[in-house]
């Protein structure tokens, strides 16, 4: 099937509605490293659906040269599940926010997880409530002066990583709002996944909550602050790439390559493929670094998966092919 | 052992049987087997099954008492009656609660082994009814069942003491078998196949059965037994189906005649689960079901699926659908096919989960933000609801609307002879869904008579498109807040609904085509309704006339036009009075009037002849 695809450029992908986010708005490299990464997939555009909640980041189909639907506040995976049982053969994406998806949507958000479907949600985390104009989120901070905490929310935040793997998440990535090419390629990966893959975006929010992640994100100490993973490859960071992550005890610890007897052959090398999720909590808990990349990639049976065997299974066992013979089966009688 | 009371006799078009007991009695099974007989034998049967909400109630108890109605005839019967013939009660619990129904002089079978000291106590007895003289007034029989249990079991290798009371049921049984001439013939079939690898238990079985059978015969405690001649019923195969099992099968055969693979997003509650019990059986005919994880997700699943070209249903009861409801007002403003079965109960809240009502009309009508207009239908038997499920999908599919279908509990559990219909005979269906674009396509883009859209569905080129819970334009459904454009989309989707009634059936009025009075139901009220003007014409009232309502939004086409046929109208609801305030709404005249019972109860045949008989005296 793939290979009869045509050549796609990002263009195809973008519908003929103006693009209605706030100028600066990472949502718009959101949804260009999309454009971009969807001719690389090799999938049909018209086998590309798109759904989303409620909120900035859910107009997101809007603006896709594809199937989409804006849906309902915090239902979209519900919805998307629905849409993917139907048709298994299409690529769906789950567009949310931090609102949509942990806040109202919190319920639909865990048992998707759970289910492992082959679906794709990417997470768009701003820390804040954008289209209702400023209030805070489940992930705001403690403290965080917002239009409904005037004095400082007290209300303490969801980790959504950690709150997917609880939740049994198999493919977990988190990619920073303004690194558009990692953002792209993690896309494509995503896609790959055969199951459940959850992306967390650290969106900035130019009008209610300017720079929550630039102690991360910029320029000047993104090398320091930020570590990206790759499957395989030891966990080393720095601007001089003389930083990496050993495990001292039960805690990651940041060493320096080359003092206190550190070598490279001492950092973690990064396995994004083991079941077990105890190291991948730990790195999604890291606070400094933060860790970015593909943190989680852990492949299992899909909920459609074990759906299919089962009807085939059902299907061999049963001596009904239409319904009329269940109708005219078991316990009937005539009247004359 | 026996003690001859009052004598008297049953009439012998029809008879009303009800079994009672603790919820672990097997009562619903004895009742299932003695209904299952009468229909092979040629009756008509409805039946209804009343136990409590509790999984196990505490034995013995009040609140505990689990019950199966059953009413057969040698004529058409409606309802599983109101009025009982026969009452067999296995414990003072289930005498208590339930003499209340039995017709003065008539039977009742009693288990006497049962009456103790401790479980009269449990039944809040004072004194010993079977010994104070209060069942004067019944035909009382004492049978000590569950010691001649024991002892026709004494025998049987390989049973212990809790099988052995267990299988007291069968004595019940088969005495009734006995009072009715029935046979025992499909019963023993029966237990054959359940119990094929367990031999002692259908030896056990059988025996009780035969053992309750030859008791009454010998001890002659009836004078005669009864017969109930075969009804007059249109030839063909039936079997007996319960409500919420025809309701399932109707989507069944919907899906198939459509060419559409049948999706289910449910959340299970009562009594609506059966649906869901039902369907995910069936997956050998490729019918998916989700059950998720709330209500809400449900639905929105089955709206996913709507999106991708499933015939999508969600099944739910009151409390269900209103957390459906803000989903709901999205596959509306999709204008995507759906259909929501809700199978009412008691409400508000969480109310009588196990007991009818008729109280969600009004929630089904308009429980949503903003004007949210769906087709609204309601099934009226439980052989009937296959039709109803069958034309929810017709016309979801046909409109590309959703469609609430309307059951309740007492049709849902009930049970009747169904002639079966072959899928062939069942009127086409044909869904909207374009595969391939034209020039003029457009996302909203209607017919012109139905103004139903196209159904695009995903994995088709060309026909990408994007849709939403925000107002859309009319022609691209591309987001739109034009005021204009949203006062046109509003009162194009209440048109939209309005032009269902141009396909679906006239009102037939049945007794009388114009008179003095009209007795209106909708739902499942169906047959005590009708059951009540039959009973009325038969008397010689040839002045009423009963119109029964299926098609709620909207509303059949000459419905005004038959109304001003008739001098009075008074419509019959179990709720305060939601239809009738409909009726007032749509029609401009005086005097609807109204009889109401919200008791968790059906309607009985007496307070609605006694009503009627007013109403035109």
């Amino acid at each position: 099937m793939e290979t009869s695809v045509k050549k796609y450029t990002f263009k195809d992908f973008a519908s003929d509605q103006e693009v209605r986010w706030c100028p600066g708005c990472d949502d718009y490299v959101i949804l260009r490293s999309m454009q971009k990464a969807l001719p690389e997939m090799g999938v049909k555009k018209e086998d590309v659906v798109f759904i989303s909640g409620i909120g900035c980041s859910s107009r997101f189909p809007y603006y896709m040269e594809t199937y989409g639907m804006h849906g309902i506040h915090g239902r979209a995976p519900a919805i998307a599940t629905g849409v993917k049982l139907a048709n298994q053969d299409l690529s769906v994406w789950v567009i949310t926010g931090d609102g949509d998806s942990l806040a109202i949507g919190g319920n639909h958000f865990i048992h998707v997880l759970r289910r492992n479907i082959d679906l794709n949600i990417i997470l768009f985390n701003n820390k804040i409530y954008g289209l209702t104009k400023g209030q805070f989120s489940p992930t705001s901070l403690v403290g965080q002066k917002t239009k409904s905490s005037p004095y400082g929310n007290t209300q303490p935040p969801f980790s959504a990583g950690e709150l997917a793997i609880g939740a049994q998440a198999r493919f977990f990535a988190r990619i920073a709002g303004n690194n558009p090419k990692d953002m792209t390629q993690i896309f494509i990966e995503a896609h790959k996944f055969k199951g459940t893959s959850l992306i967390e975006v650290l969106q900035n929010c130019v009008i209610f909550n300017d720079g929550c992640y630039t102690s991360y994100t910029d320029k000047e100490v993104k090398d320091d602050k930020q570590i990206f993973l790759e499957h395989g490859k030891p966990m080393i960071f720095g601007r001089n790439r003389d930083k990496g992550l050993i495990l001292n005890g039960l805690r990651l610890e940041v060493v320096n390559i080359g003092k206190n007897g550190i070598t490279g052959e001492d950092i973690l090398v990064h396995d994004a493929h083991e079941k077990d999720p105890t190291l991948h909590q730990m790195l999604i808990r890291l606070q400094d670094p933060i860790v970015t990349g593909i943190i989680r990639s852990c492949k299992d049976v899909t909920l459609e998966e074990r759906e299919d065997a089962l009807t085939a299974q059902v299907k061999s066992d049963s001596s009904f092919s239409k319904t009329d013979d269940l109708f005219f089966s078991g316990e009937t009688y005539a009247i004359k | 052992m026996i003690k001859e009371k009052k004598p008297s006799t049953a009439s012998l078009e029809t008879v009303v049987v009800r079994f009672v007991g603790d919820s672990g009695d097997g009562m619903q099974f004895t009742g299932t087997q003695f209904s299952d007989t009468s229909a092979m034998f040629g009756n008509d049967v409805a039946t209804f099954p009343n136990y409590p909400s509790e999984i196990r109630a505490p034995q013995g108890s009040l609140y505990g008492v689990s019950g199966f109605q059953v009413h057969i005839g040698s004529i058409e019967v409606r309802t599983p009656g109101d009025e009982v013939d026969l009452l067999v009660a296995m414990n003072p619990a289930g005498l208590k609660t339930n003499l209340y129904a039995v017709k003065p002089g008539h039977t009742i079978i009693v288990d006497v082994d049962a009456f103790t000291r401790k479980n009269l106590e449990k039944a809040e007895y004072d004194n010993n009814p079977l010994e104070d003289g209060s069942l004067e007034n019944y035909r009382v029989i004492e049978v000590a069942m569950t010691t001649l249990t024991k002892e026709a079991l004494k025998d049987v290798e390989g049973l212990d003491n809790k099988s052995i009371v267990r299988s007291k049921n069968m004595f019940a049984l088969g005495m009734v078998y006995w009072m009715y001439n029935r046979s025992t013939e499909h019963t023993i079939e029966f237990l054959n196949k359940k119990f094929s690898a367990k031999p002692h238990l259908i030896e056990a079985n059988t025996k009780v059965l035969n053992a309750g059978l030859f008791f009454a015969e010998t001890l002659e405690l009836i004078p005669n037994s009864y017969n109930i001649l075969p009804a007059k019923m249109v030839s063909g195969t039936y079997r007996i189906i319960m409500g919420n099992t025809a309701t399932a099968w109707g989507f069944l055969a919907a899906a198939e005649k459509s060419g559409l693979e049948l999706f289910l997003g449910s959340y299970p509650i009562t009594p609506a689960s059966d649906i869901l019990h039902e369907l995910v059986k069936h997956k050998h005919f490729g019918v998916k079901t989700f059950q998720a994880e709330d209500e809400i997700a449900g639905i929105s699943s089955a709206i996913g699926a709507a999106f991708a070209g499933d015939l999508a249903i969600t099944t739910t009861s009151g409390p269900g659908l209103a957390l459906k409801g803000e989903a709901l007002g999205l596959a509306m403003m999709l204008e995507l096919p759906l259909v929501v079965v809700n199978v009412q109960r008691g409400g508000p809240s969480t109310g009588l989960p196990t007991k009818t009502e008729q109280s969600d009309l009004l929630q089904a009508m308009y429980g949503r933000n903003g004007e949210s207009p769906v087709i609204v239908i309601a099934a009226s038997t439980p052989a009937n609801c296959f039709n109803y499920a069958y034309m929810a999908a017709k016309l979801a599919l046909e409109h590309m609307t959703p469609v609430i279908l309307l059951t309740d509990g007492y049709i849902a559990n009930g049970s009747a002879p169904w002639k079966i219909q072959s899928v062939n005979d069942m009127p086409e269906i044909k869904s909207k869904i374009i595969k391939t674009v034209d020039d003029n396509w457009s996302p909203y883009r209607r017919d012109n008579e139905t103004l139903a859209r196209d159904w695009a569905v995903p994995g088709n080129a060309g026909l990408e498109h994007r849709v939403g819970g925000l107002e859309k334009d009319f022609l691209t459904g591309n987001v739109s807040y034009v005021p204009e454009n949203h006062e046109l989309m509003t009162k194009t989707r209440a048109e939209k609904i309005k032009r269902v009634e141009n396909h679906i059936p006239l009102l037939q009025p049945e007794f009388a085509d114009e008179g003095d009075l009209l007795v209106i139901g909708w739902g499942g009220t169906y047959g005590a309704l009708h059951t009540a003007v039959k009973q009325l014409h038969d008397e010689g009232y040839k002045n009423i006339g009963f119109a029964h309502f299926n098609y709620i939004n909207p509303l059949p086409k000459n419905t005004e036009e038959m109304l001003n046929r008739f001098k009075k109208i008074v419509v019959c609801e179990l709720n305060n009075g939601q239809f009738v305030n409909i009726l007032r709404m749509n029609f401009n005249r005086c005097g609807f009037l109204q009889y109401n019972k919200i008791q968790g109860l059906p309607f009985g045949n007496k307070e609605l002849i006694k009503k009627f008989k007013e109403l035109v005296a």
